[in-house]
């Protein structure tokens, strides 16, 4: 019988290694798997690689820095790779002291290179950031009359997703515009690990609704984690 | 020059808004960005059925909903909870992008630091070594909507030309705007430059042009 229910998070984080590429979904507090990201950080493996869309929020006295900032902040974020970072974040500060490097790409560039990733596609050609500073270093192409930008498929060793609902199979269903990064990354992670508001039997999610089909998923964690915050 | 007789009133944030909102037809498929742009949807009249995406998997986004009506699950690009309109629906991040890549929307309404009459746009960031690079989905935008429009001041805070014959900041993409509204008039970029195609009452084309690095062209 296949179950890729797990029952504790150490269970859910086992075996991940230094030195991964970790697939982060999430946009803004919606969608983010924050109970994995806290097993991450319990868990204690360093040097990571961070695919996310953000770089997180800026160092406040009164809220502790959590998920992305926090693991970032303890040291174990060797490179992140996202769209958006501030400068006045936690995340930037890290960057302009040299204690991380930083890829930024464009959001749907980044988006793509992933689901490329998921679907076995190694490079594709995009006119996103051609004749820009994002295009430094890419090979240029034209096509259509169009500057065109080579980009790298980014798959990673580890995806952290957020669902709503899981059956035992890893079928995953999820809400609103909780979906965001979570079905591509879900595609383009080695070990796809999920945390899910509600579980449910096998065939209780109706065929059609289902966005994330099992084959893509390897475990699953039940989180009652509550409803997404605003930003503080 | 007596000011007194050239009184005007330059438009405010939702002044410009209004004024972009007024040039959207029904049945257009439009992403507005972060700041001014995010105001326009206000403007739109209800009856009138413009359907708005958002970067992050919404198609037919409405407005705040009040209070008690706030759903935790449905924020937009700038991560502000909305609503959604009847006829809705959601997306994952790449085919969101595809939307915006693949040509799919009629309209895009962006920021901007700078535009230059070539139409190249500058609006995420003032020098390339800055340890922020706020470039989220604005490169893909400026790329891949049919039409792209900019909102913003005609000039800086400290009254230096934004609309220039070449952008000083780093572009977010070359020749893709193609029209700008401003406090203080509404430019067309045509192959010849900037044409006028709308200037606030009591403010005469010279005196624009005076505010302008670029040259512009009447209409």
């Amino acid at each position: 019988m296949i179950n890729k229910f797990v029952r504790s998070m150490a269970e859910a984080m086992n075996g991940i290694k230094d030195n991964s590429t970790v697939l982060l979904a999430g946009f803004g507090d919606v969608g983010t798997p924050n109970a994995l990201l806290d097993g991450l950080i319990e868990q204690g493996a360093t040097n990571l690689t961070i695919v996310a869309n953000a770089g997180g929020r800026a160092r406040s006295p009164d809220h502790p820095a959590r998920g992305l900032p926090r693991l970032i902040e303890l040291g174990r974020v060797k490179k992140l790779i996202c769209s958006f970072v501030r400068a006045q974040s936690i995340a930037g500060e890290a960057v302009r002291d040299g204690r991380m490097e930083v890829e930024v790409v464009p959001q749907g560039t980044l988006a793509e290179r992933i689901r490329a990733a998921g679907a076995g596609v190694p490079a594709f050609f995009t006119p996103t950031g051609a004749d820009t500073l994002v295009a430094e270093g890419r090979e240029a192409r034209e096509y259509d009359g169009r500057t065109c930008i080579l980009e790298r498929a980014l798959p990673g060793d580890v995806a952290l997703v957020e669902a709503w609902m899981a059956d035992r199979w890893g079928n995953l269903t999820y809400r609103d515009s909780g979906r965001n990064f979570n079905p591509v990354m879900a595609m383009a992670g080695k070990l796809t690990i999920v945390q899910t508001h509600h579980v449910c039997d096998l065939g209780h999610l109706p065929a059609n609704e289902i966005v994330t089909p099992g084959i893509f998923v390897d475990r699953v964690l039940h989180v009652e984690a509550g409803d997404p915050k605003l930003p503080e | 020059m007596n000011e007194t007789a050239h009184a005007f009133r330059p438009l405010g944030r939702a002044g410009m808004a209004a004024r972009a909102a007024q040039d959207i037809p029904e049945g257009w498929y439009v992403n507005l960005g972060i700041g001014i742009p995010s105001l326009i949807a206000d403007h739109v009249p209800a009856d009138r059925e413009v359907v708005f995406h958002s970067e992050n998997g919404i198609l037919g986004m409405g407005p705040a909903p009040e209070k008690h009506r706030e759903n935790p699950w449905l924020i937009n690009a700038s991560t502000q909870r909305v609503s959604l309109r009847t006829g809705g629906s959601y997306v994952h991040h790449a085919d969101s992008f595809g939307i915006v890549r693949g040509g799919h929307l009629d309209l895009c309404v962006l920021g901007g630091f700078q535009v230059a009459e070539n139409g190249d746009l500058a609006n995420w960031a003032q020098s390339a070594s800055e340890a922020g690079r706020q470039i989220g989905g604005a490169m893909d935008l400026a790329v891949g909507a049919k039409r792209v429009w900019v909102t913003m001041e005609h000039t800086t805070k400290h009254g230096h030309a934004r609309i220039l014959k070449q952008c000083s900041y780093p572009l977010t993409a070359k020749h893709c705007v193609s029209r700008i509204y401003t406090n203080l008039a509404v430019l067309e970029v045509t192959p010849k430059g900037f044409v006028v195609i709308d200037i606030i009452p009591g403010l005469s084309f010279d005196e624009l042009q005076a505010r302008t690095e670029a040259v512009l062209h009447r209409a």
